[in-house]
């Protein structure tokens, strides 16, 4: 049997499955030379333009750049540095649209050229055979070179393969039609060409070379012959032209009659290919220390008055380009990225040109009809002629494939090899149904690929979820096993014997105790009548002295008693001090300083907890110096008028108590008189239950009940009381209202009249003091809003 | 004599098949519900309890024991058609109760405002928020499921749900905008 290599020489290829011989239309730029650059006046750089991660930026704003320094910069063979094009400054960094079909956005830089063109400094090696082969491929991943035939895969990742090559084929067969840009790269620059393919034989040191080209190319076919006439071993394969004979792996098996295998990638056959732009970039990169930052770009299409091809630099608008062709269709823009076959239509003509952009076609509307206009043609339903079959050079089922597509049936397509599908487009060329047969399975492959994503993230939330459940399971079991311990030392240390012990487990029967003594107070709940009011140290003092005399309570009950007399002493010394440091500010009169620490005592019975009592005092010192502030504007007499009131009342007055605060500082002197006349009743009613609550103490201290049905007749009291005042407040409010000469302040004073009167309710409804308990939280929390606002207005003031 | 051999030797066979049938009962036992399993694996795993079950497994595991199949809110009706497929029911409608926004979300905690309560990593199914006692907490927005669940519990609302930016990693071709070429 006769090698490949006897095969080619005799000009004997293999033929690929199907094929089409679509209108090639490549007359209308092959025969121009390749314009010169021009700079256009903004430049649009996408930060990612291959197939892998995006480098990091290392520019920002305002930077100024020469031509060919690096933008960005890369840490893993899969992303690839960018570089400035030209000369000039980086106006901006932002999201803007990338040539892709979806037309959405990504991170480009914006760069304003200066014109001048200024180059970096380079470093021109003429001979790359003293590079190693480290430094070259340094040198070409530094130049941020990747595939030019469109797919964009990093170049210096296929290079630097270890497996061993048998063939370097080097593609220059350029099947799409309209496309010339590597036909006339190889008649200008085949010399260079040649390095480029020269150095990579070097880097793979592959057995043969083979240049791929069709047959419709002749000067170029000409140039490349004359250039290799003297190297043996590349061989320049002049193969039948037939789209799509320039796909990786229909050029291979042309060549060499191997198939690449589904889901493999050729290198482990011993084949690489390149392109020859890539060639050509290479052989820049290396000799003439110059990165990527131009390509020659197919500017074709009837459309347009002087199509041709351009050396444009990465980045150019493609609207730059197309005007500099001359188009001038300004309605029905058409504008179509990379062939007919495998291009997409671009959404505006500001898309930058990228280092895969082979090709910009603006066809007239009779060529290729656009998409949104109402000539182009319509998809009819299927009639099963197979001929999208005979076309496929993956030898796939395009017609099972579409109907799987549609049906979204994602086994089947896997199936079917949905994936070997290399979307040259021939199906959808031929089919007489004018089905687009191509993007049915772009659909289908973009959502297996997304049904793929979701199956991972899934599996990994699955793995997450059950993690955490063994750690909440095994967090459970340590607990347990800690409390468990716990328990068991604390037993030890009880049996001991030591007094530590004794007083531990007396501390322990004391808790048991308190519990059984609060269970049957619960349950003898009192029918007394409520007799009057009491405060704090009453109700202290009343329990001691029922503790003294009657014999009814436990010796547990004692010690909780006094404990919490304790606690109360303390608030209220605490409650003392502060208040005279209040006190020694402003000169008022003694009279604040003992409704002050009433108050703070009727606060501090109210909530058992010492925390709650320390939010109390904080609220009392908030209200003592919302007061001092009330002194300026307010006579003195008024002030201690006002001070007595609103000392007197409990807990829930304190709401009341800063509205009359705020109230003065905004309507001081309409209302001084006024108010006068309204603290003066205050006063008699609140002065009523003063007394009230005198007398009802040396009641009590007379005759002293049992402390357990003391204590619940404390709380239910306390909320009655609580009720009772606020209600009655409620109603001088509302009186106030009535009389109040500013509308604004009779809003105020209603809005509190009803929300005490809720209160009201509430506390009435309660007789769990618990309730009663959060009502009053609430109405602290309200006070002290009110009091921290009426500061800053003051401040503002 | 035939008749007899004949029986004789049915039953040697029948115990013989008989014997291997009990081997092999015991000795490829399937620990297990294989279709609890097989529902496991249709479901997002999301785990975010809006069918009323605490997880996707032990949904899965009710739905192999007779649960409604229309309850799983972020699978919406592809997951509903699985199930259905592998049941072998009729497909149901979502659960009418069930939000039909099945977009892919992910959580986002608005750093200035948190307060370090560490509410939302209790709440967390995936363990994907960081933080600890009084620190700010960040979500990772990869091991994020989009459940929602973390919303709910945070005191001060600085957790909101963000719907996945298309990139164009994860775009989907769109049929009605791509352009019908044909050339001639």
């Amino acid at each position: 049997m006769e090698s490949v290599i006897e095969r080619i020489q005799r000009g004997n290829f293999w033929q690929f499955h199907g094929g089409i011989h679509p209108p090639e239309q490549k007359f209308l730029t092959c025969t121009k030379p390749i314009a010169s650059a021009q700079i256009p006046e903004q430049l649009i750089i996408p930060i990612r333009q291959h197939i892998g991660q995006a480098g990091d930026l290392i520019v920002k704003v305002g930077d100024k750049v020469l031509k060919g320094q690096e933008l960005s910069a890369s840490d893993t063979p899969m992303s690839l540095p960018i570089h400035a094009p030209t000369s000039g400054t980086i106006t901006a960094i932002k999201s803007m649209a990338i040539p892709h079909p979806s037309g959405l956005s990504e991170t480009c830089v914006i760069l304003t050229p200066d014109g001048e063109d200024t180059w970096k400094q380079r470093h021109i090696c003429p001979d790359f055979q003293l590079l190693s082969k480290a430094k070259i491929l340094e040198k070409i991943a530094n130049a941020g070179i990747s595939g030019m035939g469109g797919a964009g895969f990093p170049t210096q990742v296929k290079v630097s393969t270890l497996a061993k090559i048998d063939y370097l084929i080097i593609n220059a067969a350029e099947c799409e039609p309209y496309i010339t840009a590597d036909d006339l790269l190889i008649q200008e620059h085949s010399p260079t060409i040649l390095d480029g393919i020269k150095i990579v034989d070097h880097l793979l040191n592959p057995k043969n070379i083979l240049i791929g080209i069709e047959d419709n190319k002749t000067k170029a076919i000409d140039a490349l012959k004359k250039a290799t006439a003297d190297i043996d071993h590349i061989q320049v394969c002049v193969i039948p032209t037939k789209y799509p004979s320039g796909g990786e792996k229909q050029l291979i098996q042309i060549l060499t009659g191997q198939e690449v295998p589904s889901g493999v990638l050729p290198s482990s056959l011993g084949i690489v290919m390149q392109n020859v732009a890539t060639c050509f970039a290479i052989a820049d990169a290396v000799i003439n220390d110059t990165p990527l930052i131009k390509r020659v770009v197919t500017v074709s299409g009837q459309a347009l008055e002087k199509p041709q091809n351009v050396w444009a630099l990465i980045g150019t608008p493609v609207g730059f380009l197309t005007s500099q062709c001359g188009y001038n269709n300004s309605k029905n823009r058409h504008l179509i990225m990379g062939g007919p076959m495998m291009g997409f239509s671009l959404p505006h003509d500001q898309i930058p040109v990228i280092k895969s952009t082979n090709c910009i076609l603006a066809p007239s509307e009779i060529e290729i009809a656009s998409p949104f206009s109402s000539t182009s043609s319509k998809e009819v339903e299927c009639i099963r002629c197979g001929q999208c079959a005979d076309v496929c050079p993956a030898q796939l089922l395009p017609q099972e494939l579409q109907w799987s597509a549609k049906a979204k049936d994602q086994p089947q397509l896997s199936k079917l090899n949905l994936f070997d599908c290399i979307e040259c487009g021939a199906c959808a060329y031929v089919c007489p149904s004018q089905i687009p047969l191509v993007h049915y399975y772009r659909v289908a492959k973009a959502e297996i690929r997304q049904q793929k994503l979701l199956d991972i993230k899934a599996e990994k939330a699955k793995v997450r979820f059950e993690a955490r459940k063994q750690r909440l399971e095994r967090e459970k079991i340590a607990r347990a096993e800690k409390h468990k311990k716990a328990a068991e030392a604390r037993k030890a240390r009880m049996n001991a014997g030591t007094t530590a012990a004794k007083s531990e487990k007396s501390a322990v029967a004391d808790a048991l105790a308190r519990v059984k003594a609060k269970k049957a107070q619960a349950s003898i709940n009192a029918n007394t009548t409520d007799s009057s009011t009491e405060s704090t140290a009453e109700n202290a003092m009343a329990k001691n002295t029922a503790e003294n005399t009657a014999e009814a309570v436990t010796q547990v009950d004692q010690i909780d008693e006094s404990k919490s007399q304790v606690a109360n002493a303390i608030a209220r010394a605490k409650a003392k001090k502060l208040a005279q440091k209040n006190q020694a500010q402003i000169d008022s009169l003694d009279t604040l300083q003992d409704n002050e620490s009433t108050s703070s005592l009727t606060s501090s019975q109210a909530a058992p907890v010492v925390i709650d009592k320390k939010a109390k005092i904080a609220a009392a010192i908030a209200k003592a110096k919302a007061k001092k502030r009330q002194a300026e504007p307010v006579s003195n007499s008024a002030n201690t008028q006002a001070d007595h009131i609103q000392a007197s009342v409990i807990e829930a007055n304190n709401v009341e108590a800063t509205t009359e605060i705020l109230k003065p500082e905004v309507h001081a002197k309409e209302t001084a008189i006024d108010e006068k006349a309204h603290q003066a009743k205050d006063i008699t009613s609140s002065g009523k239950i003063n007394n009230s609550a005198e007398a009802s103490e040396n009641k009590q201290q007379s005759k002293p009940q049992p402390a357990s049905q003391n204590d619940t007749l404390n709380l239910d009291r306390k909320a009655k009381i609580a009720a009772a005042v606020a209600k009655a407040k409620a109603k001088k409010l509302a009186e106030k209202s009535q009389q109040g000469s500013d509308a604004t302040s009779s809003t105020i004073e209603s809005n509190q009249a009803s929300e005490l009167t809720s209160q009201a309710n509430i506390a009435a409804n309660t007789v769990a003091n618990k309730k009663a308990r959060v009502a009053a939280a609430i109405a602290k929390a309200k006070a002290k809003k009110l009091a921290a606002s009426s500061d800053k207005s003051s401040t503002s003031e | 004599m035939s008749t007899l051999i004949a029986i004789l030797v049915v039953g040697v066979i029948a115990t013989l098949f008989g014997a291997l049938l009990g081997f092999a009962s015991v000795q490829f036992k399937v620990i297990g519900d294989p279709l609890a399993e097989q529902l496991d694996a249709l479901l997002p795993q999301t785990q975010c309890g809006q069918c009323g079950y605490p997880g996707c497994k032990p949904y899965a595991e009710a739905v192999a024991n007779g649960e409604a199949i229309n309850k799983c809110a972020p699978g919406g009706e592809d997951t509903i058609k699985k199930i259905a497929d592998l049941m072998g029911v009729e497909v149901q409608p979502l659960d009418g109760n069930h939000e039909t926004d099945n977009s892919p979300k992910v959580a986002f905690i608005i750093e200035e405002d948190c307060i370090g309560c560490t509410k939302c990593i209790q709440a967390c199914p995936v363990d994907a928020i960081i933080g600890t006692t009084k620190q700010m907490h960040t979500i990772i927005a990869d091991e994020c499921t989009g459940c929602d669940l973390c919303v709910a519990p945070c005191p001060v609302d600085c957790i909101e749900m963000i719907p996945v930016a298309t990139t164009t990693q994860n775009w989907q071709w769109d049929l009605n905008s791509i352009p019908v070429t044909q050339i001639d």
